[in-house]
């Protein structure tokens, strides 16, 4: 029960009998529903042997398994190299010198209006690089701005008293980053960055866009495969449990760190707001 | 320069898709929303699990993937329509979920207290929801949800590889026509900066006149 929202009271007997009787509605609806697409996928004859045979044969499980990690090489590459990008480009931003935060702040900027898919294509296509680099290429820019952004408004957020203090120790402002903020920003901007490193993973599938032999095209090959009767509804029922299962195993993470960082003594000083990005919008939610 | 003026109808083309895709899958994605955003404050227990269930799972799939499986997937059961509406389809839910989670912060961001006052005042659930608890929540929806629409234009960007005609579909045709291929993608950047800038234009606007007093 969500306790505490502004919709209504707690419910009474009367209430609590109306809602049982409005979710056995519900429920017998969402069946019927459930049980409309499982007769389709029968009817449709999604379940015949012949549709399935082909993920029984090893040198068809391998394929997939080398699209997996394909998958995950892209994903691995493009999370490292935005993560530096990312931090090149907040030190830019938070520099004390202005042409070199106007320029960061330009690319930044640039990066995130811009689809990824563009930058991939061009990438691509203009400069005739292979499909990996083209992809990492494209997902580095994009979430290393994206990043930059984040790790900012993390090092922004610190409480201003820490700054003050290290300063009146006498340190030099590359120690105040380095000894004091970043350490504290890092730690509360944990979950954030990895919610942000689940877009990356995600849009590692964009990849078979350029004909990167990722997981999705492995997963086409075998579906447009005539010798078993185009199995393209089992492949997609055995290829998006497992992405979207990667996925939220990673979602799971962030949520499951930003729990524990609610309690945790370390982060006191640092208010991280659900600092979202991908927007020209100020106070962004999260970004698809 | 060349290639924007010798191929201006082309682009136009484009922009055109790249907008109309926008529009239509920002309605569809705002009024699958709303209705997901219902369900997941909904007293009824079924209807909070589905769209949980809804929001978990499309949050977490790929949109290539969703594209793939609507655009590839829907006709294998006689389902033919065109492509330009399937692109809405898997465009429209998978940013439903998004908008779903943005509108359900914007609700639990009003005080319980307004509430329970209004029904004090002995306001009906109609009026405590349209006089009270959505205004308030309308106030500050408005960023998230600009946000979300803006990455919405953005994605539309994947219709292209599927033959639907966007905006950057279009430099298949002119590199086959042999104009410069990087100002070719400069003029297609331009053109989605445009209609990035009047989403956060028009959101801009939307939150002045409307937006939460800070």
């Amino acid at each position: 029960m969500t306790a505490g929202t502004a919709l209504y009271d707690i419910p009474g007997p009367l209430a609590r009998r109306r809602h049982r009787l409005y979710g056995i509605i519900a429920t017998a609806v969402i069946l019927v529903i459930l049980a409309g697409v499982v007769y389709l996928l029968f009817d449709t004859h999604q379940f015949t042997a012949a549709k399935w045979t082909p993920f029984e044969y090893k040198g068809i499980q391998e394929m997939l398994l080398r699209g997996l990690g394909n998958t995950l090489k892209a994903f691995v590459f493009a999370a490292v190299f935005s993560l530096v990008l990312g931090g090149i480009l907040a030190c830019g931003r938070l520099s004390a010198h202005r042409p070199v935060r106007w320029a960061a702040t330009l690319v930044v900027e640039f990066f995130r209006a811009m689809p990824v898919l563009v930058m991939i294509f061009f990438v691509f296509v203009a400069l005739k690089v292979q499909p990996l680099p083209a992809l990492v290429t494209g997902l580095t820019l994009y979430n290393g701005s994206v990043l930059a952004e984040v790790f900012r408004s993390g090092v922004n957020s610190v409480e201003r008293g820490q700054r003050e203090a290290a300063l009146a120790l006498g340190m030099i402002k590359t120690q105040v980053m380095t000894y004091v903020l970043v350490p504290q920003a890092v730690r509360a901007m944990m979950p954030t960055i990895i919610s942000q490193l689940v877009v990356a993973l995600k849009d590692t599938s964009l990849g078979f866009l350029i004909t990167y032999e990722e997981f999705l095209h492995a997963g086409k090959l075998i579906a447009s495969n005539l010798d078993y009767d185009l199995p393209f509804i089992p492949v997609v029922m055995i290829i998006s449990p497992i992405y979207i299962g990667m996925c939220m195993l990673l979602s799971w993470f962030a949520t499951w760190m930003a729990k524990r960082q609610r309690r945790s003594p370390k982060t006191e000083a640092v208010e991280v707001a659900a600092a979202e990005p991908g927007t020209l919008m100020p106070g962004a939610g999260p970004h698809p | 320069m060349n290639v924007l003026i010798d191929n201006l109808s082309l682009y136009a083309e484009g922009l055109l898709g790249t907008v109309e895709l926008t529009v239509y899958s920002s309605l569809l994605a705002l009024a699958l929303g709303f209705v997901m955003a219902s369900f997941r404050v909904a007293p009824v227990a079924s209807l909070r699990a589905f769209g949980t269930a809804w929001v978990t799972v499309l949050r977490n799939t790929p949109l290539t993937l969703l594209f793939f499986a609507v655009l590839l997937g829907l006709p294998r059961f006689g389902i033919v329509l065109p492509f330009q509406l399937f692109a809405v389809l898997a465009l429209g839910c998978y940013t439903s979920a998004f908008i779903c989670e943005a509108l359900r912060a914007g609700i639990n961001t009003v005080p319980t207290g307004q509430g329970e006052a209004a029904r004090s005042l002995g306001m009906t659930f109609r009026q405590t929801l349209g006089l009270v608890v959505l205004p308030q929540a309308f106030r500050s929806v408005i960023p998230p949800i600009g946000s979300t629409l803006i990455a919405l234009a953005k994605n539309s960007a994947i219709a292209g590889s599927f033959s639907v005609t966007e905006l950057l579909g279009t430099y298949k045709t002119l590199n086959e026509l042999g104009y410069n291929i990087v100002w070719t993608f400069v003029w297609i950047a331009v053109g989605y900066l445009i209609v990035t800038l009047s989403i956060s234009a028009i959101f801009n606007v939307l939150e002045k006149r409307w937006g939460v007093a800070r």
